[in-house]
């Protein structure tokens, strides 16, 4: 017979009995059980497949550090492969798959790999794969990756129901057996702000799976009251389902939480902790012998798990293997449920007497076991030495508990050997302000864990200056220590798994061990023992023991590898979460832009209007020209909001903002703007903008719209750390206003028509001045700058008023043709004007290199004016600006690519500049381009080659001036 | 990482932006003979300590402060938070 419910007990709830399929087939089971119990009590043993040698396997465990059960959950870009059938909460309707086999779990055809086995060992690929080198991406690899390894990904987008979350707290306890919860009571009683993170569902760890009592209740019922104790404690905060998975530098936990019934499938948290107590409990190790690995080969915590969590009976037949006391518990419960035991213990003096209606063999050795889709004999050697098969459908089976001191590893703490319990326990070298409490330092009985917790939470309220409180401990069991070690069962033949999920056997150790890779850390390498998702859980330490055994050294001289994060599976979706707190951001006018039936596109976290296609246009290029030819003929607008605008105010706010630009401040007059040109201290071109002076002592500056958030850092840097002395104060006011640009012959016709208050004739309101009207009663600033070469304003209202003004400027405007245009339409103008722009700023450009050196002050010191003046900066033969025009009517020059002369090598080294930017311009009829040429200024007229071998392009281009439009600024001073 | 901020109170390091090297406070003097060696250095050279170092962090999502973090590389551990403004204040009020 195999697993079956058992009438009562258990901490599931039967009155709520859940459907879900397994590989489309129909189960049930009830509210509380995981994937894995509610099979098992279905009669369910294969669970998955092996990774290597595609073996059937079950569930070896009940916990997270499951190495076998692992399945796919949910359809299409929900599927989550990889989902430990241990640790997955059943939920009505639950659709799970398993993985790794083909066609079927019963029946995989890969399971021939396993007849292959001899030939798999370890170092198989390093001595296999080995010639042609080429062939390793091409045939193997591909090869080995659809033969090999667990579930994959569905390939679609993921759905993004990922979540990030930040804690802060005093005390953060990981773990809420018996340990952690008198920690976190100890510490919560004190005042601390506490957080209790939880791997499980519910609160107990160890004491769900077991009969003990704590405080004269049940371990279950304990736990849940020390659970409700502390959610009534303001100041902590409970976390169940929430997996602490790795510890970082200065304090920092990473946990994943898993919130089924959330929004969220997974939540990230990081938690900022000034204390820890690590009571991860511990994980119990199997022993190696032959054929260890079949379905019904369980833990023996597990199978007593099975029993008193979930009221599961694994199996009728039971052997139990042990090396220790406590696993004789698993027999004794079993027996008490009626199932048929036998305890066979390494031991032959063994303490104590046989559990009642259990047979116990000392000195015995399990030697082998045998059913192919599921265990149904066990061959036991007693003490004797005389071996016979018995008829067994569960081998539970323990060779130890292995402390959880993973997270105490995660700052390169080294666990040290502690032989009175037989484990590896933490080392000296902890993670500050971690402390760690109960199974998880090694301590084995309730009691002591309770204890252990108790005085770690208590030393934390200590620490962080907090009475603790006193209180009594619940009496508890606290039975003798008589832990020992039992790694392998030697002089017999046949395949002994260590490693369950990367498949790593005793032989591949000894493969290993007698080629030289006998070091601890060159194992783990050679055999990738403790290097599957499980990361070594369940199979590490029993490796090592193995090798200690097969050396003859002891297992502290053999000493262990380390643990890194994660702890346990992290999916990277988890990690990556939804998009992160990166909201989009829409300019003003973004509403009445999206009713125009504009085209969008984003501009760092910015999405702004590309183009506003009319009706009957055929492709973007149509709309573009319209807008670039209505700007230059009539009137167009455009959103210019994205800039960056910065106000600074104070007495010596000139003063500042004359050592902040290149070119001179101090005197600007009030009412006037002027081009700003901001350096780096290397001399290099930071950005541009446009400084505005309202009043003597109030300024407004503006930025690119890349640059906005870096020049206002570069501002307060210069203001806080350079000169505090100076009376001048900054705020971005980027969002504060709606800023349109109106530009074109009848600017200042359609501006007339919409703004009060200020009079805009030209003798009254020049090229470049500035200054306050009206836009329906309520305040507009006006500037009259031009970044297209037309005669052009930008006027400023609230950010709140911005679509007014847009429609009011379209309404106004009809009849001036008055036209709506977008990013890409500036673009043209600007190019068609020389004016720079981002592909020009890189960042490795002088004022000199794009034209401008005769704006450089050389009268006063400004941030880049010292460095500036090096004799490189200076070199007449820098890459300069310049005009490109293609020499064939029609061609198209492409940004990118790379300027050679004629005749020259087209190689990296001959290259002589390159293309920043180019727009098909409808005025001028051609493609017009701007491009950084050594001596460029220099070189007006001579023919090159514009080369593009990433798109694979060439054309023969003029040099021409910048300036294509209206070089004398006629126009913009109209 | 946890800067304890002198206005703020203890913030998460996400709050802000390093800059680096607090030597970038120290602006050499232009009018200096040696201003074209002392730029060079100021701008390009730094010291890259296994140990303590002070850095420049922007307040960036609070309140737009730029402190001086004193840290150690090896530790990570933050060992003194001060407002630049003070120190530049300071600094200028010593020399």
């Amino acid at each position: 017979m195999t697993g079956a419910r058992l009438p009562e007990g258990g901490l599931i709830d039967r009155a709520r009995p859940l459907g879900f399929t397994f590989d489309g087939k129909p189960f049930a089971g009830f509210q509380g059980d995981t994937l894995a119990s509610a099979l098992i009590a279905s009669g369910v043993r294969v669970m998955g497949r092996s990774f290597k040698y595609h073996r059937p396997r079950g569930a070896l465990t009940m916990g997270s550090e499951e190495p076998n059960a692992l399945v796919g959950v949910g359809e299409g870009p929900d599927h989550e492969p990889n989902v430990r059938a241990t640790t997955l909460e059943l939920r009505e309707g639950l659709r799970a798959v398993s993985q790794n086999r083909w066609p079927s779990l019963r029946f995989d055809a890969l399971a021939l790999n396993d007849l292959a086995a001899p030939l798999l060992g370890a170092g198989f690929y390093y001595k296999t794969f080995m010639w042609p080198a080429t062939f390793w991406e091409r045939v193997y690899e591909p090869l080995i990756r659809r033969a090999a390894g667990p579930g994959a990904l569905s390939g679609a987008p993921a759905p993004g129901r990922e979540d990030r979350a930040f804690a802060h707290c005093d005390l953060l306890v990981i773990g809420a057996g018996p340990a952690g919860l008198a920690a976190a009571l100890a510490a919560g009683r004190a005042g601390l702000r506490v957080i209790v993170a939880d791997e499980d569902a519910r609160p107990g760890g160890r004491l769900l799976a077991e009969r003990l009592e704590v405080g004269g209740v049940s371990g279950a019922d304990w736990a849940a009251g020390a659970w409700a104790e502390l959610a009534s404690m303001a100041q902590v905060r409970l976390m169940s389902r929430a997996c602490v998975f790795g510890v970082y530098d200065g304090g920092v936990y990473g946990v994943l939480q898993r919130t089924p019934d959330g929004p969220a499938r997974n939540v990230y948290w990081r938690i900022h902790a000034r204390r820890a107590v690590l009571a991860a409990g511990a994980t119990e190790r199997p022993v190696a012998f032959p054929d260890n690995d079949r379905p019904g080969v369980m833990l023996a915590g597990a199978v007593r798990a099975l029993l008193n969590r979930w009221a599961t009976l694994a199996g009728r037949r039971v052997t139990v293997f042990a090396a220790h006391d406590e696993a004789w518990r698993t027999a004794a419960d079993l027996a008490a449920a009626g199932a048929e035991v036998r305890l066979v213990d390494v031991r032959e003096d063994a303490p104590g007497t046989a559990p009642q209606g259990v047979e116990l063999v000392r000195g015995g050795r399990v030697t082998g076991t045998r059913g192919r889709l599921g265990l149904t004999g066990v061959r036991v050697r007693d003490g004797r030495g005389v071996e016979c098969w018995r008829e067994a459908d569960i081998l539970a089976v323990s060779g130890g508990w292995s402390p959880a001191v993973h997270l105490t590893c995660h700052h390169r703490g080294r666990p040290v050997w502690r032989e009175d319990v037989a484990a590896f326990v933490p080392g000296p070298d902890l993670p500050p302000g971690l402390s760690v409490a109960g199974a998880a330092a090694g301590a084995v009985s309730t009691a002591a864990a309770l204890c252990e917790g108790d005085a770690a939470g208590r030393a934390a309220a200590e620490a962080l200056g907090r009475a603790p409180v006193r209180a009594n401990l619940p009496e508890a069991e606290d039975a003798p220590v008589s832990a020992a070690a039992f790694w392998l069962v030697e002089g017999v033949k046949g395949r002994a798994w260590v490693d369950f999920q990367n498949d790593v056997t005793v032989k591949d150790i000894r493969t290993a061990e007698a080629e030289g890779f006998g070091a601890v850390e060159h194992l783990k390498r050679y055999t990738t023992m403790g290097m599957a998702t499980d990361q070594g859980r369940v199979g590490a330490v029993l490796g090592l023991g193995v090798l200690a055994e097969i050396t003859g050294s002891g297992i502290a001289e053999t000493g262990t590898t380390i643990f890194r994060p994660p702890y346990a599976p992290v999916p990277l979706a988890a990690i990556a979460g939804a998009h992160g707190f990166r909201p989009t951001r829409r300019p003003p006018t973004h509403g009445w832009a999206e009713k125009r039936g504009a085209v969008f596109v984003e501009v760092g976290p910015w999405l702004r209007a590309q183009y506003f296609p009319r009706p009957g246009e055929t492709g973007w290029r149509q709309t573009v020209d319209r807008e670039a030819l209505a700007v230059r003929e009539a009137v167009g607008f455009c959103d210019v909001s994205t800039l960056g605008k910065i106000d600074v105010q104070g007495a010596d706010a000139a003063v500042f903002l004359d050592r902040l630009y290149a070119n001179p401040m101090l005197k600007l007059p009030v009412g006037r703007c002027r081009y700003g040109l901001m350096l780096r201290e290397d001399g290099c071109v930071m950005d541009d903008g446009t400084v505005a002076r309202l009043a003597e002592d109030h300024f407004v500056v503006s930025t690119t719209t890349g640059g906005a958030a870096g020049v206002f850092r570069h501002m307060e840097f210069c203001r806080q750390c350079l000169w505090p002395d100076l009376d001048v104060s900054l705020v971005s006011v980027t969002e504060a206003w709606a800023q349109t640009a109106v530009a074109g012959p009848r600017a200042r016709d359609l501006l007339s028509r919409v703004i009060e208050g200020l009079d805009l004739a030209d003798e009254a309101f020049p090229f470049l001045a500035c200054g306050e009207g009206r836009f329906e009663g309520a305040p507009a600033r006006l500037f009259r700058i031009s970044y297209s070469g037309e005669l052009a304003y930008e006027v400023a209202v609230r950010a709140g008023r911005g679509e007014r003004l847009a429609e009011a400027l379209a309404a106004a405007g009809a009849d001036l043709g008055a036209t709506p245009y977008g990013t890409e339409a500036m673009g043209v103008l600007r190019i068609e004007k020389g004016h720079v722009a981002g592909p020009e700023l890189d960042g490795r450009t002088t004022p000199a290199d794009l034209g401008l050196a005769k704006m450089v002050s050389t009268k006063k010191d400004f941030i880049g004016a010292t460095l500036l003046r090096r004799e490189g900066l200076a070199d007449p033969a820098r890459p300069a600006l310049v005009g490109l025009r293609p020499v064939v009517a029609g061609a198209g020059v492409s940004p990118g690519a790379h300027l050679f002369a004629q005749g020259a090598p087209v190689d990296a080294g001959h290259a002589e500049g390159r293309v920043t930017s180019a727009a098909f311009s409808p005025n001028l009829g051609e493609t017009v381009a701007l491009g950084l040429l050594k001596r460029g200024p220099d070189r007006i007229g001579e023919r090159l080659r514009a080369v593009d071998p990433l798109r694979g392009r060439e054309a023969m281009v003029e040099v021409v001036s910048p300036h294509r439009i209206d070089p004398e600024g006629g126009r913009l001073r109209a | 990482m946890i800067i304890d901020h002198p206005l703020c109170g203890p913030r998460d390091a996400r709050e802000f932006t390093v800059l680096g090297d607090a030597a970038w406070m120290d602006r050499p003097d232009p009018a200096a003979p040696d201003a074209a060696e002392a730029f060079h250095a100021y701008a390009c050279l730094r010291a890259n300590p296994a140990g303590v170092t002070r850095e420049l962090w922007w307040h960036e999502h609070g309140d737009r402060s730029w402190l001086v973090v004193t840290r150690d590389t090896l530790s990570h551990a933050v060992l003194k938070v001060e407002l630049a403004e003070d120190v530049a204040r300071a600094s200028k009020a010593a020399r």
